[in-house]
Formats: structure tokens, C-alpha cells, sequence
């Protein structure tokens, strides 16, 4: 075949500069970095709904808005955090940029369905966010879409809501798609499985997980649209249907779900203390078959988010001890992460204060969770407050805390520029207290029982909202010197080199940003991505 | 091609897709095989994944929910049956096909693939005939719903994959983007097609014999 000169399309075909971000660009880390960029604009329209939340909640009565616009602004707070923000982020933004990388090539397995999956997010969110606007009523009934209660809400809102989570998760799909031929084929010759880096396991195990799970849920949104649109009764009792069925293939999905948020935060975790404790990663082949363990576990456990909707005990039993199970390889790397950061010579700087801080925040939510696997306990505190404090302190304590640390880590790599660490180690510390100010209470809450959802409450837990609202409005406030950060440091910072944190992972091993086919030359082959402190502090020999 | 193919020209027009797809991973097919098959594959495995919920969303439903009064699982049998014996025909035609497009005779390898289509097109028909002699219609009841829902599901399914057979018998006209070395879209056609019929042989399973 014959190749015209490459400068011609680069010029004519692949908008450059800025531009290319709003391209339909096939570059893998041009769509890192829109995803990244699009799911932070979807992280603040989310959290402006969590404020006006915390801000409803901060008094007893329903004073500040109508509570239909209360089910709405939850529904959609739920559903924007974890479809537009954290899935697209901690998947596509970093997987994106990372992988190819990671397995020495020069771009993802499949590089146009990349673009797709990319370029399906920014028309299902605003089609998600316009149905307020639109439709005349957002959905109402949760980002679990529970029937009847999403049979019963306003229908056009509700369908708008399942049109676009099909979006997200045909996005999603294509995705996982993508990682999986990409880490498993594209794989540089010579470099085996076990060398790569423990990101590239995590995104294999999640992709695994999207690729299984995912499809259920398309599968059964489009059953419940049927019940909307045509009125059949698949879901609706009064026309013969089972509600329970719903609930069991929504959580074949949405219980993977938590593992598609959390597993890619494992990895990258994992990549970023080592570097910044200058230590290898500790029990390497015990964190893969950790990440395995939890695929494998994640898939078996989802009827624990139903033990009060009439399981029968066999299944409760099952599902306690599936449940209580994934303790077990979660906590295996919970020692490995303290293991690597042992004897460190450790680097307290904003990346790692915020792993540092998932460290102790996920320990944390892993043990209210695995309390709430436990049918007794569970049963207390079912839909109350407790649940909402404990995925908080997983989703935004665990998932949230590693994007943080993650953009400080890689942003010299994304712009070739460091983040300024005063702003860095100011915006940590307001997240760090307003975060757990927002949701240790909210377990307290649970306990002496105030139900989730509700715009009213009891005026004895008047307080703790109110302590709960003060966590969240820093957390609002902690948001303004990331951004500060971010716009300064990208116009006038302090120029970071190709190698700023001595890595030795594949990505630091080029220029910063790196050029379009990600190596000038050959991709290097690194068989040791964590051996700090056994080459004299250099980065081990490269073989090219 | 060289695997030093600039990446961005994958947008290019110019290019086959094959070559494209090279250039956009920026390594030769010489060096990694052809994983686009893999990728449909890792694609059906998901797609396996929407029937398998489906299923179990009926079965679920015929053990827990009862039947109203006055309608019955029983279906009509004979038409189902011929339906199923001629899509398992249809993947052997297939394969010959893929057979004869290998060895490098695409004149046969276009009648078996047009053999191939007018067998899925028989199958849609006597899908719809069936669908006209029902004595329950969509939302009779829930057994009625489910029934459409799959049915209609893998209908849909196998109206893509008479497409998809129609597309690539063109392509094995002279000229055509499929010879007997490069044949990716019979081959990726032809994998779907076998998954197409090994769903419907399990919902024919559980859905009229059960």
C-alpha cells in the first residue's frame, strides 16, 4: 500500500492544537484527556446537585425546593456521578491514556471504536441533563429505576433516563471491548503478562466485569422502556409482573458496577505509591489474583442490595458469605499497599496524600460494607442513611480521592507542566475534612434510623445534617483551588521534564507530553515497572 | 506496510480499513495477527450476555409467576421446528462458504453465502407467520410479553445478519474488498451468523420445548 505524506492529513484531516480535543481524533491520548475534561464538567454539574442536596437537608422541612425536584435532583445527582464522572474517568480517561502505554503500543487495539465510545458520553449527558428542561420532569425515581416506582414517576423523564444510560452503557462496552484486545493482543512482543503493570490487570478485570454485566442492564432497561412505552408488564404487579426480577438483573449489574469503579482505582493506587515511596510494589502475583478474586466474587454477590425484597434464606446465606468472601483478596491488597509504603522513602506530596487518604477511607466503607453483607445488620439499616455514608466513602472516599491523586501524578505527563503542591496540598486537606465531615455522620444517621431519599426528616437529626452540609459546602469549596491549579499551571508552570517523579513505568520513559505515536522510535521494553531501589535510584536499563 | 504508518492517518480516507487498522495500532498484522475477530468475539460474548438476562428473566418469571386464567406455555411446534432445522442448515451453508472464499472460489463461495441469506430471509417469514397466527398478542400477558421480547430480540439479530450476508456476498464480486487472502468481513459475518443460531437453538429449547 502507498502512504501519502503523513503531514498532509496531520494538516488537512486531524485538527491540531486545542482544536484536536473537539475532534473526532484517533490518538488515544487526545481521548484520555476528553474524557477526562468531560467527565470533570459532569463531576460539577453532579456536585452542584449534591449541593442543592446538602442544602435541602440542612433544614428538617422540604423549604428549599418542591420534593418532585428533589427526586429529580437525586435521581440525576446518582446518575451523573456514576455514569458521566466516575466510570468514564476512572475507565476511559486514565485506561485510555495509560494502557497503550502500559503494553508498548502506539494506540489502543481499536482506535475509531474508541473515538465512538468516547463521543457517545457528551450527547447522552446533556440528553440526560436536557430532560429536566425538555420533558418537563427529570426522572424521579433514583439511578436505580426501581418499578414500580419508575413505572409510576412522570414516563417521558424516565425514558430519557433509560435512552441515556443505554448510551453510556453501549460507551462502556465498547470500551471494555477495547481494553481487553488491547491489553491481551497488542502486547509488545516479548513482554509477558506478569511484567505488566498492575493498572493494566486492574483494567482487564474491570473490563471483564463491563463486558459480562453491562449488557444485562441494556437488556433489562429495555424491558423496562417496553413497560413504560407499550405497557407491558414485565416489572408492573398490577399487570402480572415481578419487580423482584428487575431488582436481581439491575444488581447483576450495578454490584459489578461498584467493582467497574473501584478496580481501576486499585490500579492505579498501585501505580502511584510505588513511585512516590521509591519502593517496589509489594506481593505483585498476590495483587493480580487479588483482582481476579474480586471479578470472580463480584459476579456471585449481588443479592446482598435486596435482603429485605423477600430473598428467600438460602439466598441470603449465600449471598452473606459470597459477600463477606471479598474481604478477603480486597484485604490482601490493603497489606500490599502497606507493605510497599513500608520502610519507604516516602514523598508526602499531593498524589500521595490523596492515596494515602483512599487508603484509609476505603478501609473504612470496606468494613461498613461488610457489615452491611451481614442479613441482620443489613436489615436494620436498609435504606437509610448508613448505605448512603457507606458507597460514599467507596465511590467518592475510594474512587474519587485516587482521580485526585492520579491527575496530580500524571498532569506533568497530560501537560508537561507540575501542579503547583501548595494549591495541591490546600485542595487535599479541604477535600480530606470535608469529605469525611460530609459522610461519617450520615452513618449515624442510618443507625438511629433516617431513611435515604426522603427531603423531610425527623427534626432530632437536625445537627448532624447540618454538620453533614458543612463537610459538603467545603467540599464545594475545595473544588476552587483544583481549578485555580489546573488553569495556572497549564499557562505559566513550572516546566516538569519527561521525567519529574524518576518512574519507570513505560509512560515516563518519552517525552512529556508525548509525541503522537507515543515513542520516537521503538517502544521500550520494560520488564521491571517497579524495581525502585534495585538499580542505584536510575531507571532500570531499557532494552529498545 | 510499514509499521512505522503515522497514526493519525487512520482517519484517512484513503486506506483500507484493514490497512488503517494496522497503521491506527501502529503495528503490522505480521507482528499480532488479526485480533479484530477477538473483538467481535469479546462483542458477542456481551451480546450472549443480553439473551442470557433475558433468560433468566424468563425463566424466573414461568417458576415464580403464575399463569392467568385461560392461557397456556403451550406453543404450536411444527413451524418453530422447521424454523430451527433451517438455521442450522444456514450455518453449514455458511461455513461452506467461508470454505470456498479460503480456497480461493469466490463464485461458489457468493452462491453458498446467497444460499446462506435466502435461508435467514425463510426463517424472518415463517418468524412473521408465526407471529400473525398467535393467539396472544404483546401484552396479553406476561408469557405473551416475554415471548415477543426474545423472539423479536433474536429476530432482530437475524434481520442484521441477512444484511451483513448480503453486504459480503457483494463483496466477493470481482473488485469486491473480499478475496481468497483477505476476508475479514465473511469471516467476522460468518462468526456472528453461528451465534446467531446457537442463541436460537437454546431459546427454541426453553422457550417451546420447556
Amino acid at each position: 500500500m502507498t502512504l501519502a505524506n503523513p503531514s498532509d492529513f496531520n494538516g488537512s484531516l486531524q485538527p491540531q492544537g486545542w482544536l484536536r480535543y473537539f475532534s473526532f481524533s484517533l490518538d488515544h491520548k487526545v481521548i484520555g484527556l476528553q474524557y477526562l475534561v468531560c467527565g470533570f464538567l459532569f463531576y460539577l454539574v453532579g456536585g452542584a446537585l449534591a449541593g442543592a442536596i446538602r442544602t435541602e437537608l440542612a433544614t428538617p422541612l422540604s423549604d428549599f425546593m418542591p420534593r418532585d425536584t428533589y427526586n429529580e435532583v437525586l435521581t440525576l445527582h446518582g446518575t451523573v456521578m456514576i455514569f458521566l464522572w466516575i466510570v468514564p474517568v476512572v475507565n476511559g480517561a486514565f485506561g485510555n491514556y495509560l494502557i497503550p502505554f502500559y503494553v508498548g503500543a502506539r494506540d489502543m487495539a481499536f482506535p475509531r471504536l474508541n473515538a465512538v465510545a468516547f463521543w457517545l458520553i457528551p450527547p447522552a449527558g446533556i440528553l440526560l441533563i436536557s430532560s429536566y428542561f425538555i420533558a418537563g420532569a427529570a426522572a424521579q425515581s433514583g439511578w436505580t429505576a426501581y418499578p414500580p416506582l419508575s413505572l409510576t414517576t412522570p414516563a417521558a423523564g424516565q425514558v430519557v433516563w433509560i435512552l441515556s444510560v443505554l448510551l453510556l452503557g453501549g460507551s462502556s462496552i465498547f470500551g471494555g471491548i477495547n481494553f481487553i484486545a488491547t491489553i491481551l493482543k497488542l502486547r509488545r512482543p516479548g513482554l509477558k503478562l506478569m511484567q505488566l503493570p498492575m493498572y493494566c490487570w486492574a483494567m482487564l478485570g474491570t473490563s471483564i466485569l463491563v463486558v459480562l454485566s453491562t449488557p444485562v442492564l441494556a437488556g433489562t432497561l429495555i424491558l423496562l422502556s417496553f413497560d413504560i412505552i407499550a405497557h407491558t408488564g414485565f416489572f408492573n404487579p398490577s399487570l402480572g409482573g415481578n419487580v423482584v426480577v428487575y431488582q436481581h438483573l439491575f444488581w447483576f449489574y450495578s454490584h459489578p458496577a461498584v467493582y467497574i469503579m473501584v478496580l481501576p482505582a486499585f490500579g492505579l493506587v498501585s501505580e502511584i505509591l510505588p513511585v512516590h515511596a521509591r519502593k517496589p510494589l509489594f506481593g505483585y502475583t498476590t495483587m493480580v489474583y487479588s483482582i481476579m478474586a474480586i471479578v470472580f466474587l463480584g459476579l456471585i454477590v449481588w443479592a446482598h442490595h435486596m435482603f429485605t425484597s423477600g430473598t428467600p434464606p438460602w439466598m441470603r446465606l449465600f449471598f452473606t458469605i459470597a459477600t463477606s468472601f471479598i474481604a478477603v483478596p480486597t484485604g490482601i491488597k490493603f497489606f500490599n499497599w502497606l507493605a510497599t509504603l513500608w520502610g519507604g522513602k516516602i514523598a508526602l506530596n499531593s498524589a500521595m496524600l490523596f492515596s494515602c487518604a483512599f487508603i484509609v477511607n476505603f478501609v473504612f466503607g470496606g468494613i461498613t460494607g461488610v457489615a452491611l453483607a451481614q442479613v441482620p445488620f443489613d436489615i436494620h439499616v436498609h435504606d437509610t442513611y448508613f448505605v448512603v455514608g457507606h458507597f460514599h466513602y467507596i465511590v467518592y472516599g475510594g474512587t474519587v480521592f485516587v482521580i485526585f491523586s492520579s491527575l496530580y501524578h500524571w498532569y506533568p505527563k497530560f501537560t508537561g507542566r507540575l501542579l503547583n503542591e501548595d494549591l495541591g496540598r490546600l485542595h487535599f486537606l479541604l477535600t480530606f475534612i470535608g469529605f469525611n465531615l460530609c459522610f461519617a455522620p450520615q452513618h449515624w444517621l442510618g443507625l438511629n434510623g433516617m431513611p435515604r431519599r426522603v427531603a423531610e426528616y425527623d427534626p432530632t437529626f437536625t445537627t448532624l445534617n447540618q454538620v453533614s452540609s458543612v463537610g459538603a459546602l467545603l467540599m464545594a469549596i475545595s473544588t476552587i483551588p483544583l481549578l485555580i491549579n489546573v488553569v495556572v499551571t497549564a499557562l505559566n508552570g513550572k516546566p516538569a521534564g519527561d521525567n519529574p517523579w524518576n518512574a519507570l513505568t513505560p509512560e515516563w520513559l518519552t517525552s512529556s507530553p508525548p509525541p503522537v505515536e507515543n515513542w520516537i522510535g521503538e517502544a521500550p521494553l520494560v520488564t521491571e515497572p517497579y524495581g525502585y531501589g534495585q538499580h542505584h535510584g536510575q531507571p532500570q536499563e531499557v532494552k529498545a | 506496510m510499514t509499521s512505522t504508518a503515522p497514526l493519525q492517518d487512520s482517519g484517512s480516507p484513503n486506506l483500507s480499513p484493514d490497512a488503517s487498522h494496522a497503521a491506527a495500532a501502529g503495528q503490522d498484522h505480521a507482528e499480532h495477527g488479526d485480533f479484530r475477530l477477538f473483538g467481535l468475539a469479546t462483542f458477542l460474548v456481551a451480546d450472549g450476555m443480553t439473551f442470557a438476562g433475558f433468560f433468566a428473566a424468563y425463566l424466573t418469571f414461568r417458576a415464580v409467576n403464575p399463569l392467568q386464567e385461560g392461557s397456556t406455555y403451550e406453543l404450536e411446534l411444527l413451524l418453530p421446528t422447521i424454523n430451527t432445522v433451517v438455521l442450522i442448515i444456514s450455518s453449514f451453508t455458511f461455513h461452506r462458504a467461508g470454505k470456498e472464499c479460503r480456497g480461493g472460489n469466490l463464485g461458489a463461495s457468493r452462491l453458498w453465502l446467497a444460499i446462506t441469506g435466502a435461508l435467514g430471509a425463510i426463517f424472518l417469514a415463517g418468524q412473521m407467520v408465526e407471529y400473525f397466527s398467535l393467539p396472544f398478542s404483546l401484552t396479553d400477558n406476561l408469557f405473551a410479553s416475554t415471548f415477543y421480547a426474545l423472539t423479536g430480540f433474536h429476530g432482530l439479530h437475524v434481520t442484521l445478519g441477512v444484511i451483513c450476508i448480503a453486504i459480503v456476498a457483494l463483496q466477493t464480486r470481482r473488485g469486491g474488498r473480499i478475496s481468497a487472502s483477505d476476508h475479514f468481513g465473511l469471516e467476522a459475518a460468518e462468526l456472528y451468523w453461528h451465534f446467531v443460531d446457537g442463541i436460537w437453538v437454546v431459546l427454541y429449547g426453553i422457550l417451546y420445548l420447556l
